[in-house]
């Protein structure tokens, strides 16, 4: 009897201590880190990676919102609107001991600097990092700028004695074969510690119980187990056998499968990222269409008219499977200067489509090329073909041309397709950045991806004039001026924001985020 | 004999010249890495900066040449996406790819010809008839499908085997080897049969319609009229002859299951070269296509000129024919 009760004892604490130990997170995803440099390689599975290890001053949480992390308060100087003041938070370890403070920091701003760094664009206006005292940090910017802390989210801070002792003062030279200690070595001072790497194959972490929020973060992972399956069948398949707990990338036809499956379900939140069609209507004559010496799209009348053919409800239910959002504006919506009346502006009219056309000149329709890639957005190719068919009913003959990702983009930058399709991320949440690139007229270095052939020069600069207005107000209220300008000329052809998918094994409690950044300190298990 | 190999080494030098010609040319209608390689916010500069920097801005043939010029010493680049120098990835990935060839490769021959036999002697038995018409899903099914169908069998619905993956590997010097760890070998089941099913099959066909012929000749009927038996028969006189044109065509498949191992990688998530010559025609990943190639290029070519050899010390009338020129 007394043996028994013993023998009950003994399993139960084991079980308690198995319970207790052993919450691994088997994390599976399609593709991997390309390098753990914290500094190369700006780009999105890297920066998820890092974020378990390394801290950055800001991160965004679940609902993208700022939330402190190695800053505590931060705020522009009261006497100098170029200047922007952080407090770092105290008592903070490096994973091999080492004390965190402004040296660091101000060390990690000069590293993301350097010609090598990929993160040197988002931190382009900063002019000097200096620390002030052992735990506040000035940056100073080459003017006013007012969403300075939005660029700060996936910039890492890493320990200048670390990197000094390991030889990688200097961010790898990616593309020249450089491989440094920071590319296989982590040390930040992140919730969770690299314990092994083999690229493409595994990736192993273990919790840090010596984080600074441990008591602040659920932090009920103890182990990282993060493998990239890239079949998507092979992948949902893990997630359905239990080999892998929680999943990204999750294809869209099998969400119904994986929600079926006991103890699995599937989780979703829009995206920050928006489908649409770009329109080449600067030039005078287009290549890709069957009339000669005018370009139809130049009529602001065609773009209207193709828009509104495009039915998007269709799309979402057919192509996508619900898993979208139909957009009336290019705009994820937790942007800043997104709004619902404008992304409702969408709306599928052919009778008055077709007027539109016949108004225009082009009641016969005419023909065009569309080109589509078919690898890089949810659907891509068969949002396309949807779209040929919509447009043919207005008499727009359309003529797909889907390719790979790698020769459609190419066709974009370099101006070579007049009618195409884009999806737009952005990371800064503020409509500065999609002006940048998709609004403002084509240069070397602003409006890079503005296919559209448009350029206005009084509004480029009234683009280019956000950048530093420091009053918040007013610098909204051009947003809405610039938007309305992109929404009345029809510069583009929205059509969803994507929606996000995460499947997870019951007991595993995360939010999606709109980043597609699990950030694993959050998550809970049971 | 001497003069003999010197040509065919000299022939076989073309043939990877050509190859890497062919594959060189091709790459420009794969894709632009620099669109893959640099963020969404690079500007212009970047671009022509990068471009000048990996010699994107040359034309192939230059391209072809610096390639050869590294290669020769050893050096085949960088890889565009992992940043880390081609031979050192390769040399990774190898051990993963020759494991998983070398078992189904062995499982092939060992089943395919146990098989053979089999279906040959019992020709008109149940169980032969069914494993004639069990094969031809082998040889008829795409592997793609073959592996999705035992990974749902076996990881989903049963529980059994890993669908991914493989599992965990042991390093023996710069060799990471799945054989000894348990879940090492149960990884690599399903790989192996989804990669060897189709050599199987095709092997026991060879060994079946050998036997049938082998077993109608004189000599096997003077065997049975001398008394031996059925099993003396069958394996030491019949067997033996059926194996020649048997060995041959195992010898060229090897080459194969190396070489198209990449879509039961892909499906298995296995990290050999395979998958890595995928990831990297997604990425348009110049310097590691090229290096795969020619690797493969190599094996078949060396694997021919080995059979080549072979059969001229085999074969006398070869040797007669060179002397006579």
């Amino acid at each position: 009897m007394k043996l028994r009760n013993l023998m009950i004892a003994a399993s139960a604490t084991a079980l308690m201590a198995a319970g207790a130990s052993a919450e691994t997170l088997r994390w599976a995803r399609a593709g991997d880190a390309l390098t753990l440099d914290p500094h190369s390689q700006n780009e999105g599975p890297s920066h998820t990676i890092r974020h378990q290890m390394y801290e950055p001053l800001i991160i965004r949480d679940v609902t993208g919102a700022f939330e402190p992390a190695l800053a505590t308060e931060w705020g522009p100087k009261a006497d100098d609107p170029n200047v922007w003041v952080f407090k770092l938070r105290e008592g903070v370890k490096f994973h091999d001991g080492a004390d965190f403070n402004a040296e660091d920091v101000v060390f990690s701003f000069e590293r993301a600097k350097q010609p090598n760094s990929d993160m040197k664009e988002l931190i382009g206006s900063i002019t000097e990092v200096r620390a002030v005292d052992d735990y506040t940090v000035e940056i100073v910017t080459d003017g006013p700028n007012p969403i300075l802390p939005s660029n700060l989210t996936n910039l890492f801070i890493l320990d200048k004695g670390w990197a000094e002792a390991n030889d990688t003062v200097n961010v790898q030279d990616f593309e020249g074969g450089e491989i440094t200690y920071a590319t296989t070595n982590a040390n930040g001072t992140g919730p969770y510690i690299l314990q092994s790497r083999e690229p493409d194959v595994k990736t192993v972490m273990v919790r840090n119980d010596n984080y600074w929020g441990i008591d602040q973060f659920p932090m009920e992972v103890t182990e990282i187990v993060y493998t990239p399956i890239q079949n998507a069948a092979t992948r949902v398949a893990a997630m359905l056998s239990g080999e892998v707990n929680f999943l990204q990338d999750m294809p869209v036809q099998d969400i119904e499968r994986v929600n079926g499956a006991d103890g699995l379900m599937v989780k979703q939140a829009p995206q920050n990222r928006v489908i649409f069609f770009g329109m080449n209507q600067g030039a005078d004559d287009i290549e890709a269409d069957n009339v000669d010496g005018k370009n139809p799209l130049a009529d602001v009348r065609v773009r209207q008219a193709m828009s509104m053919a495009i039915n998007r409800d269709a799309i979402k239910q057919i192509v996508m499977r619900g898993q979208s959002q139909p957009a009336g504006m290019i705009a994820p919506p937790f942007v800043n200067g997104w709004t619902a009346e404008m992304d409702g502006e969408s709306s599928t009219d052919l009778e008055k489509a077709k007027e539109l056309m016949a108004e225009a000149g082009y009641g016969d329709g005419f023909s065009l090329r569309l080109d589509c890639p078919n690898d890089r957005y949810i659907n891509d190719e068969a949002i396309c073909q949807a779209a040929v068919g919509m447009l043919g009913q207005i008499g727009v003959t359309v003529n797909l041309d889907a390719k790979p990702k790698a020769q459609h983009f190419p066709l974009i930058t370099d101006g070579k397709t007049d009618f195409y399709m884009l999806g737009w991320g952005v990371p800064t949440y503020d409509s500065e950045y999609i002006f940048n690139f998709l609004v403002h007229g084509r240069e070397d270095d602003i409006g890079t991806w503005n296919g559209t052939g448009y350029q206005d020069d009084a509004l480029d600069e009234k683009i280019k004039s956000l950048a530093s207005n420091t009053d918040l107000d007013a610098r909204n209220a051009d947003i809405a001026d610039i938007w309305r300008v992109v929404q009345d000329e029809a510069l583009y052809i929205p059509i969803h924001h994507q929606v996000l998918n995460w499947g997870m094994a019951e007991g595993v409690g995360i939010e999606v985020d709109a980043e597609d950044q699990p950030k694993v300190k959050y998550f809970t298990m049971n | 004999m001497f003069a003999y190999i010197v040509r065919r080494m000299f022939q076989s030098v073309i043939v990877l010249l050509v190859v890497g010609l062919v594959a060189f040319s091709m790459f420009r209608f794969v894709g632009d890495p620099i669109d893959n390689m640099l963020g969404q916010e690079r500007t212009q500069a970047d671009i022509d900066r990068l471009r000048g920097e990996l010699g994107l801005d040359k034309p192939f043939p230059v391209q072809y040449f610096k390639f050869l010029q590294g290669a020769v010493q050893g050096n085949f680049g960088v890889s565009y996406r992992q940043g880390r120098p081609v031979s050192t990835i390769i040399a990774e990935r190898a051990p993963a790819t020759l494991e998983l060839a070398f078992v189904s490769g062995f499982l092939a021959i060992t089943m395919g010809i146990a098989l053979g036999v089999f279906t040959a002697i019992r020709r008109r038995g149940v169980a032969a008839n069914i494993i004639m018409t069990v094969s031809l899903i082998g040889v008829s099914l795409p592997t793609f499908l073959i592996g999705i169908l035992l990974i749902y069998i076996f990881s989903v619905e049963l529980d059994l085997l890993p669908s991914f993956g493989r599992g965990e590997t042991v390093m023996l010097g710069n060799w990471s080897t799945g054989f000894l760890t348990a879940s090492g070998l149960k990884a690599l089941i399903l790989p192996a049969i989804t990669l060897g099913l189709y050599q199987m099959t095709l092997i026991m066909r060879l060994v079946r319609s050998e036997m049938l012929e082998v077993l109608r000749a004189d000599y096997v009927r003077f065997a049975r009229a001398r008394g031996l038996s059925d099993r003396v028969i069958n394996f030491r006189h019949a067997l033996k002859n059926t194996l020649v044109p048997v060995i041959t065509i195992t010898g060229l498949q090897l080459g194969s299951i190396i070489a198209f191992a990449i879509i039961t990688e892909t499906v298995f998530q296995w990290p050999g070269v395979g998958l890595l010559f995928i990831n990297a025609i997604q990425f348009v990943d110049i310097p590691v296509m090229a290096a795969y190639l020619m690797l493969i290029s190599v094996m078949f070519v060396s694997i021919n000129l080995i059979v080549d050899l072979l059969y001229y010390a085999i074969d006398p009338r070869l040797r007669v024919d060179a002397r006579a020129t």
